[in-house]
């Protein structure tokens, strides 16, 4: 008899979309316990995340935060580090982006400008994770702790940027002035309209693309250079590692600080994006979402792609179904979310073996029946 | 004698089988041990041995056959019903807690009621007559961690016997022993066997199942194929069953005149981060063409030595001179710029340190070596020059299967090493640093691993060989060198080397009593 191996589309592919159904189907029963049919609920979150060019709109530009704050997690999960800090760096990032976008955005064009926005979104989320990073290498500080108090260090940090040096005089929101035209990121439909195609105006703008560039920079990054072996080797044994002679501390810094510039990129897509100003809070649980972006896309940029679509749906589609429905919470895709995470992540393995032995009797049988 | 009865067997296996996935780890296994006898199991890693004990002892479970103990059928569905069923196990790697008293661990899921003090003085007396009635002397108060490893396993013994073992299984028991405690443990068995407990003894030490066994079984990839009296087999018979084929034991090695000295260690110390010192004040040298093998229990220094050595710690004092280069503490070195200085280093375990289970073959092949130019471009690796590489070295090396592509984790162990030890020959190292260059490696593939070292050697190496196989160590080493608690502690050329003398030295018994003494 010959031995068959479980091809990779099962486990990366079939089992994934299994468990993702699965959620759905408690979900489903979520919603017969409220009273709405699960059926026109989905066709309300279908309808409202793909349905029309506005809500494709939403979906995506919802899906680029995600791709950013997921690929974050990603490569620090390599190093088999878990950067809970995301938040924070995304939110952090803000402020470099606020800080170029007021002071330069009128003096100096677009071309200048932007580039300078992206690289300094990058710089401060990254250094947002040095110092944890660095206490981690160094003093064996636990990196879950230390990002975790640097969410908070990081929210009081900006409520007092926002509060004491960026409100502008008389306003009494805690948020920066708007920013020069020069220093936005172009909207999608914007950027089309001159091409002749019309789109109905949504948030979705060029970081969508930056976002997909990112996917490939980690690609090539983690899988094809010494730096990302280093770090997927320091990841998967780092006794192996130090035999090798990779410098754990140099690996340490550098896993983090990418990742912490990824998570700062999140605040193109949000604040030079969409917003046009620095608000309280903008991160809004987006850098929390992205450890579960990374689990579901097992840390790989096409997975986490996919996975962020999952999201930016589960969002848009949500908000549509609080507007459809009175008297649902736009929070149900809170409970969604967690269904989902629970399914695809905590239990993750339960299918596997039955899903397994599935494909093998039904190989077996091909067999024989070929025989 | 006369044929036995069923119920002369202390147990006995009809038909087990039992598969994981792909790996048909067990097929249609009978086996029968006589009560009273001590019963060797030899094989090859992977050859299935574990898994056949781990069914008895109720870790796995067979997919079909039946296990009888005293010509019973008994369903062995978990370790608690094999203690029951009187069956005991000491493992290899010891299931005790290091900071309890040998009575806590002896009681260890055994208390006795809530309140422990009954339950401890009962275990007491009951140690005292296990101790009288096997001379298994032991201070029931001492703390696991500070007994010699020795003692430990005795108390894996005692705690299975105060379980109400009359079947002791041992798996691969004297791994970590010297060889007079080997000596020691065998008498402990007989003892054993006198007062009616069955032994099974699992074992790749041919030597020992000589020793010490009655009876013995051989498996060979997942079937026994076959079952001899002790006394109407020999050493070789036994290999060439184990392996399919006729073995050589002997290493060909044409004696040589050394080189200049490559490797200078003088007064070299090092102190590891709990502050333990491990290396005190070695020196020696190795020489271009010879092999110096460091033989001694494990634990003594010499894993120190070997990190040391390829500059992955850094010592504290002393000086390292390796051809005219002078490394220093805090030079500043490491593992890449000894690699630089012609240091090839293939560590003690490899899953720990030479290779990266989930990484591919290809990948694991460059490890150490992954920032040389021939491997990278401008930013990016170069794929095609990393799988061509392997590829090649491969086949040159015959490892199985020949696929780079392929996880780590999924080859036999003898193949991984041939990995390991491939990738660092031949990146031609003038200094050749091997530790346990066949732990967990099967007989084959030790004989080529072998043949390739003394070919370093012949080709004008300085190889540092460090080994707790004394057969390993014996037949490979131009000079012997002896580590006790990071000294060396003898010396002795490889062709007068015996295994007494060696076995003296690595208990560190041939000194003085009054010098003892002073050193503790």
């Amino acid at each position: 008899m010959s031995q068959h191996k479980i091809p990779g589309w099962v486990n990366f592919a079939l089992i994934p979309v299994l468990n993702v159904l699965l959620a759905f189907l408690v979900s489903a029963l979520v919603f017969v316990y409220i009273d709405i049919s699960p059926w026109s609920a989905l066709k309300v979150m279908w309808q409202g995340a793909f349905g029309y060019d506005e809500g494709w709109g939403y979906t995506l530009y919802y899906a680029t935060g995600f791709i950013f704050t997921g690929l974050a997690v990603a490569v620090a999960f390599h190093a088999q580090l878990f950067n809970i800090g995301g938040e924070g760096q995304a939110y952090v990032a803000g402020l470099g982006v606020a800080l170029i976008s007021l002071s330069l955005g009128n003096v100096l064009p677009a071309i200048l400008v932007i580039p300078l926005v992206i690289v300094f979104s990058g710089l401060f989320g990254a250094s947002w994770a040095f110092i944890p990073a660095y206490l981690q290498a160094k003093r064996g500080s636990h990196i879950v702790i230390t990002t975790i108090m640097f969410n908070f260090i990081g929210a009081s940090l900006m409520g007092y940027m926002l509060v004491e040096v960026l409100k502008p005089e008389f306003s009494m929101a805690p948020e920066s002035a708007r920013f020069p035209e020069a220093s936005l990121i172009p909207k999608i439909y914007e950027v089309l309209k001159p091409l002749g195609i019309e789109l109905t105006p949504s948030p979705l703008n060029l970081s969508f693309l930056f976002a997909l560039v990112c996917c490939v920079f980690v690609w090539l990054f983690v899988w094809n250079t010494k730096w990302g072996y280093e770090i997927r080797a320091f990841g998967a044994n780092p006794s192996a590692a130090k035999y090798a002679g990779v410098n754990a501390v140099k690996v340490t810094v550098m896993a983090m600080m990418i990742s912490g510039m990824l998570a700062g990129f999140f605040a193109l897509n949000t604040v030079s994006g969409e917003m046009h100003q620095l608000k309280l809070n903008y991160v809004a649980g987006f850098g929390f979402t992205g450890i579960a972006v990374a689990l579901m896309g097992r840390n790989h940029p096409i997975g986490i792609v996919m996975a962020s679509l999952l999201f930016g749906f589960l969002y848009q589609g949500g908000a549509e179904l609080a507007f459809e429905f009175p008297g649902v919470d736009s929070k149900i895709i809170v409970v969604l979310q967690g269904l989902i995470i629970l399914f695809c992540g905590a239990l993750e393995y339960m299918l596997k073996p039955y899903v397994e032995k599935l494909y093998l009797a039904a190989v077996a049988k091909k067999e024989v029946s070929h025989a | 004698m006369t044929t036995p009865k069923a119920d002369d067997f202390a147990i006995e296996l009809k038909g087990i089988d039992k598969r994981f996935g792909e790996v048909h780890a067990n097929r249609n296994i009978n086996l029968q041990v006589q009560k009273g006898t001590i019963h060797g199991i030899v094989g090859e890693n992977g050859a299935g041995k574990s898994t056949l004990m781990s069914i008895i002892y109720g870790f796995y479970h067979a997919d079909k056959g039946e296990i009888l103990i005293d010509g019973k059928a008994v369903k062995i569905t978990s370790s608690e019903v094999a203690i029951a069923s009187g069956i005991g196990m000491v493992h290899q790697h010891f299931m005790l807690v290091n900071t309890f008293s040998v009575l806590e661990n002896l009681m260890l899921g055994a208390e006795g009621g809530m309140v422990l003090k009954n339950g401890m003085s009962a275990a007491r007396d009951e140690l005292r007559r296990l101790e009288q009635d096997y001379s298994l002397e032991i201070d029931p108060d001492a703390i696991v961690e500070d007994l010699p490893v020795g003692l430990q396993q005795r108390v894996e013994i005692l705690k299975a016997l105060y379980r109400g073992a009359k079947i002791l299984i041992l798996d691969e028991p004297t791994g970590v022993l010297t060889p007079q405690e080997t000596d020691h443990l065998f008498k402990i068995l007989h003892a054993l066997k006198e007062q009616g407990t069955t032994i099974i003894l699992i074992t790749h030490k041919l030597r020992e199942i000589m020793d010490a066994t009655d009876h013995v079984s051989v498996m060979r990839q997942g079937e026994m194929v076959a079952h001899v009296k002790t006394s109407e087999t020999n050493r070789e018979h036994l290999a060439e069953l184990m392996v399919g084929r006729k073995v050589r034991f002997e290493v060909e090695k044409e004696s040589q005149s050394v080189g200049d000295c490559a490797l200078s260690i003088k007064n070299l110390n090092y102190v590891d981060s709990q502050g333990v010192k491990r290396l005190k004040g070695l020196n020696f040298e190795v020489n271009a063409g010879e092999i110096v093998g460091i033989a001694g229990v494990s634990g003594n220094g010499q894993s120190e030595l070997l990190s040391v050595l390829s500059g992955i710690d850094d010592f504290d004092a002393g000086e390292i001179k390796i051809g005219s280069e002078v490394i220093t503490p805090d030079g500043g070195q490491t593992p890449f710029t000894l690699r630089g200085l012609g240091v090839g280093h293939v560590p003690e375990d490899r899953h720990r340190m030479g290779l990266i289970n989930q990484f591919e073959a290809k990948e694991a092949f460059i490890l150490g070596h992954h920032k040389e130019s021939a491997y990278n471009g401008k930013l990016l690796q170069n794929k095609k020059q990393i799988l061509d590489d392997c590829q090649e070295k491969m086949h040159e090396w015959d490892v199985r299967p020949p696929n780079p592509n392929l996880k780590t984790a999924s080859f036999s162990g003898g193949n991984q090493q041939k990995l390991v030890i491939a990738r660092e020959v031949e990146k031609d190292p003038s200094i050749f640093l091997v530790g346990q260059p066949t732990r967990g490696v099967d007989i084959g593939a030790i004989e080529f691993i072998h043949k390739r070292i003394v070919d370093m050697r012949n080709q004008g190496k300085a190889v540092l060989l460090v080994s707790v196989e004394l057969d390993e160590i014996m037949s490979l080493s131009d000079r012997i060198l002896v580590m006790f608690d990071g000294e060396i502690v003898g010396e002795m050329a490889g062709h007068d080397a015996d295994e007494k003398t060696i076995g003296l030295m690595m208990a560190n018994a041939h000194t003085t009593d009054a010098e003892q003494e002073v050193s503790q």
